[in-house]
């Protein structure tokens, strides 16, 4: 709505730019200089200098661990206690090194706001919206409760959260998760900060919220001059967006400068991987299809929604509402669509985890919602989730939990033959052997992944669900996991049913892909015709709100 | 680690002493010796002598015995019973089954337990193995609650939902997946519990429902020095200090416990 003016106020400070030069970053508002944080005798931080002028927005990218949410953390003075400090922190020329918690205080709510990854616990669920806004007035400004309602209305006006849909007399658990950061984003700007600071903003939210959300950040930048300290796993999503670029890695920043430069010159050989990371999806051979292994037909899978009043009949709601489709063998198939439209309880309901309530799902030919799974069948079958953390138990040995599978044979192998079986499944997923004597808190995310791959593996199933397999994983964590899966599907002609709502991924790996819409499929067919010419609107508004990293040329 | 150890210490010398008591107590408890009553504590008998002239120390010593046993063996009833009804209330979630058990425990936990150990011992006569009865049906809601309630969020983890993949069944994912998960959760309610044991134990004793004359309880030597308390002080120092002692060995123990069982803390410490 505010797209053309929006991009007009970019292109008028583009033209500026020039002029202002170096002088606009060397005299701007944060300005720090040899940041060196240790805790505990560890260096995390090392030499970090970044600079950002008013109403400019300066992307930070990373991946886990590189520190780019401590810098964000020592700029609000929010380390944890023992962390050693030195170098300088100057905002607006005052060095926040030096400051006391108590003036820190009123910096951090007055001239820093800060924007966090996670909407749905950065607010208090027995507040209302209204009531978290205004108590910023409250607190920082000793307004009365009357005045700072009146206040907290004009910020969630600027947010985008018009009154009469959102009176400030609602609840947080009332609200979308692209609703909630847009409450959490008001209070971070409530009193008009000069920085403000984003940690993954749009990391946990679909395409199209995400990209509202970034465009609102930008409106608000461009219409009170703040500084926006941007920070993101994600290069696609900052590119498009920041002025200038940061990349850090192990607690260093590895390249600094103004966005097209960067993207253009590529000086540091971690930036062309990063680059290299996003940009490219694994090869994949094109297979022939072989036969139908998968078939579903007209499936419907509805939940009982809240009761209307007290003696209201509760009525049903379909989560997945006559989904039909075919899986080839060998075929890699990516079923895309936003949280909430249906795409996990369609998987969760093809994997026997949850009833249908009508059609029918062949495997092989043999039914699944008959309750029961033969274990033959289910054999045919595995799965591999979202959350490399949650999804295994943590209390067995590797070895004990990818031999889990072997539960389904009528002759699993028993001695050195299941010990081979678990070593091998580990090497094909690139780590040791050695590895299953340990447990799973011992691996990274990444790693993690791998274990559940090798699970998946061990009992060689003719299909994978990868229920949004790769959406927790850094940029180059997740080429390195879709290279491997496109790999294993070569040497063992697995098929593949891909879930998730990130374009890009399905767009690098699948061979078909299928777009889900409120429990409906709206598009299907191959993904390169879907992601070239799109048919359906919802399709059209998916693609274009996902972030896509353009390298300048030359 | 140091909490472990000291609760360890603490818990293991009131094991020791209990023990001990089989085979050798500074004095008789059985005996009586009036011209000795009513000593202070004294290099003879160090934590004095009561009314009867027996020696504090011999009695605390047997009195261990008898409250660690109590409580032991009502932990035991509570988790031997509850922990299965709770895995089964997890495995067959929604059900029949699970309204039923649900249900009972709430009717148990409807009734004060003060009361029914009363019914209990005025049905059956007051002795340490009634109370033991009496505390150990009150543990069994406790613990069938807690997996129940603790089993039914890890149901909806992933591994869980992995291990359905793989074909286990319900009441085989209860004990492989649930179980373990919850072993710290046990161990900490455990230890809760069977300190609350070793109280409930004192106070049925106090007011005369659990061991019977002249078996020492330290809940009947608090009760039968409440009279001399300001004659001889000792007589409830000592039984009140070996309650506080047994209880909080046991709280540092189960909190060190649970530390060491889990295999994300163990790396930790080491």
């Amino acid at each position: 709505m505010t797209g053309p003016l929006l991009d007009g106020a970019r292109d008028a400070r583009a033209h500026l730019r020039p002029d202002l030069g170096d002088r606009f970053s060397e005299t701007g508002l944060l300005d720090i200089d040899g940041l060196h944080v240790s805790i505990q005798g560890q260096r995390l931080l090392q030499d970090v200098s970044l600079r950002l002028g008013a109403g400019e927005i300066l992307g930070v990218i990373g991946e886990s661990g590189s520190g780019k949410s401590l810098t964000a953390l020592s700029v609000m003075g929010l380390l944890p206690r023992g962390a050693e400090v030195s170098g300088r922190i100057h905002l607006g020329g005052r060095d926040l090194t030096g400051l006391s918690e108590r003036e820190m205080c009123r910096v951090r709510g007055g001239d820093i706001g800060m924007v966090f990854q996670e909407p749905m616990t950065a607010l208090n669920p027995l507040q209302t919206i209204g009531d978290q806004v205004a108590e910023t007035f409250v607190i920082h400004r000793g307004s009365s409760w009357r005045e700072a309602r009146a206040q907290a209305r004009e910020v969630l006006d600027r947010v985008d959260l018009p009154a009469d849909r959102f009176p400030l007399s609602r609840y947080p658990h009332e609200l979308s998760g692209g609703q909630r950061q847009r409450v959490v984003i008001g209070i971070a700007i409530a009193l008009g900060p000069r920085l403000l600071i984003a940690d993954e903003p749009s990391t946990a939210l679909d395409v199209t919220t995400q990209a509202r959300i970034l465009t609102l950040l930008r409106r608000l930048v461009a219409e009170d001059g703040m500084g926006l300290m941007l920070i993101s796993h994600d290069l696609a999503v900052v590119a498009g967006m920041a002025d200038r670029l940061a990349i850090m890695r192990d607690g260093a920043v590895v390249e600094a400068g103004p966005t097209a430069e960067v993207l253009r010159e590529r000086r540091h050989p971690y930036t062309r991987a990063l680059l290299a990371a996003s940009m490219s999806g694994p090869e994949r051979r094109v297979r022939g299809a072989g036969a139908p292994l998968l078939k579903v037909e007209e499936v419907v899978c509805a939940y009982p929604a809240a009761r209307q009043g007290f003696s209201g009949r509760p009525a049903a709601h379909r989560a997945v509402d006559g989904v039909s489709f075919e899986l080839r063998a060998g075929e890699s198939l990516g079923l895309v669509g936003e949280s909430g439209c249906g795409k996990s309880t369609l998987s969760r309901a093809i994997l026997g985890l949850d009833p249908v309530q009508s059609g029918c799902i062949r495997l092989s030919g043999a039914d699944i919602d008959t309750g029961v799974l033969p274990k033959k069948l289910r054999a045919q079958m595995q799965v591999v989730f979202q959350d490399p953390y949650g999804s295994f138990n943590p209390r067995h040995r590797v070895e004990r939990l990818i031999a889990e599978p072997f539960h389904l044979l009528d002759a699993p192998p028993r001695g050195s033959a299941r010990r081979d079986a678990v070593a091998q499944a580990l090497q094909d997923v690139g780590l040791r052997a050695e590895d299953g004597r340990k447990y799973i808190h011992e691996f990274s995310g990444g790693q993690r992944q791998r274990i559940a791959i090798a699970r998946a593996l061990i009992i060689r199933p003719k299909l994978i669900i990868l229920d949004e397999a790769v959406s927790a994983l850094d940029v180059q964590v997740r080429a390195q996991i879709l290279h491997l899966l496109a790999e294993l599907s070569d040497r063992y002609g697995l098929a593949y049913l891909f879930v998730s709502h990130d374009l890009t991924v399905v767009r690098a790996v699948t061979d078909r892909v299928m777009v889900m819409q409120a429990g409906k499929i709206v598009e299907t067919g191959a993904t390169c015709d879907v992601f070239a010419a799109p048919s359906h609107p919802y399709t059209r508004a998916l693609l274009e709100a996902a972030p896509v990293l353009e390298l300048p040329r030359g | 680690m140091r909490s472990l150890v000291l609760g360890a210490v603490l818990w293991g010398s009131f094991v020791v002493l209990a023990l001990l008591s089989f085979v050798w107590t500074p004095g008789d408890v059985l005996a009586i010796d009036i011209p000795a009553r009513l000593q202070p504590p004294s290099a003879e008998h160090w934590f004095g002598t009561d009314h009867f002239g027996r020696d504090v120390f011999s009695m605390i010593m047997v009195g261990a015995r008898v409250s660690l046993a109590v409580a032991l063996v009502a932990v035991g009833i509570g988790m031997g019973f509850g922990v299965p009804l709770g895995l089964a209330a997890v495995a067959w979630r929604g059900g029949a089954f699970d309204e039923l058990i649900m249900r009972s425990n709430d009717l148990v936990f409807a009734f004060p337990s003060l009361l029914i150990a009363i019914i209990i011992t005025a049905v059956f006569g007051p002795s340490a193995f009634n109370a033991i009865l009496a505390i150990g049906i009150f543990n069994i809601p406790v613990f069938a609650r807690l997996v129940r309630g603790a089993g039914m969020s890890l149901w909806t983890r992933d591994f869980v939902r992995a291990a359905r993949v793989a074909g286990k069944g319900p009441t085989r994912i209860a004990v492989e997946h649930i179980l373990p998960n919850l072993a710290n959760l046990l161990i900490v309610q455990g230890t809760i519990q069977f300190s609350l044991g070793i109280l409930a134990e004192a106070g049925l004793s106090y007011v005369g429902l659990g061991a019977q004359p002249p078996t020492p309880s330290w809940g009947r030597m608090l009760a039968e020095s409440q009279t001399m308390i300001a004659l001889a002080p000792w007589l409830a120092i000592f039984p009140g200090l070996a309650i506080i002692l047994a209880v909080l060995g046991l709280n540092l123990m189960g909190d060190g416990l649970r530390d060491l069982l889990d295999p994300r803390l163990r790396r930790v410490r080491l």
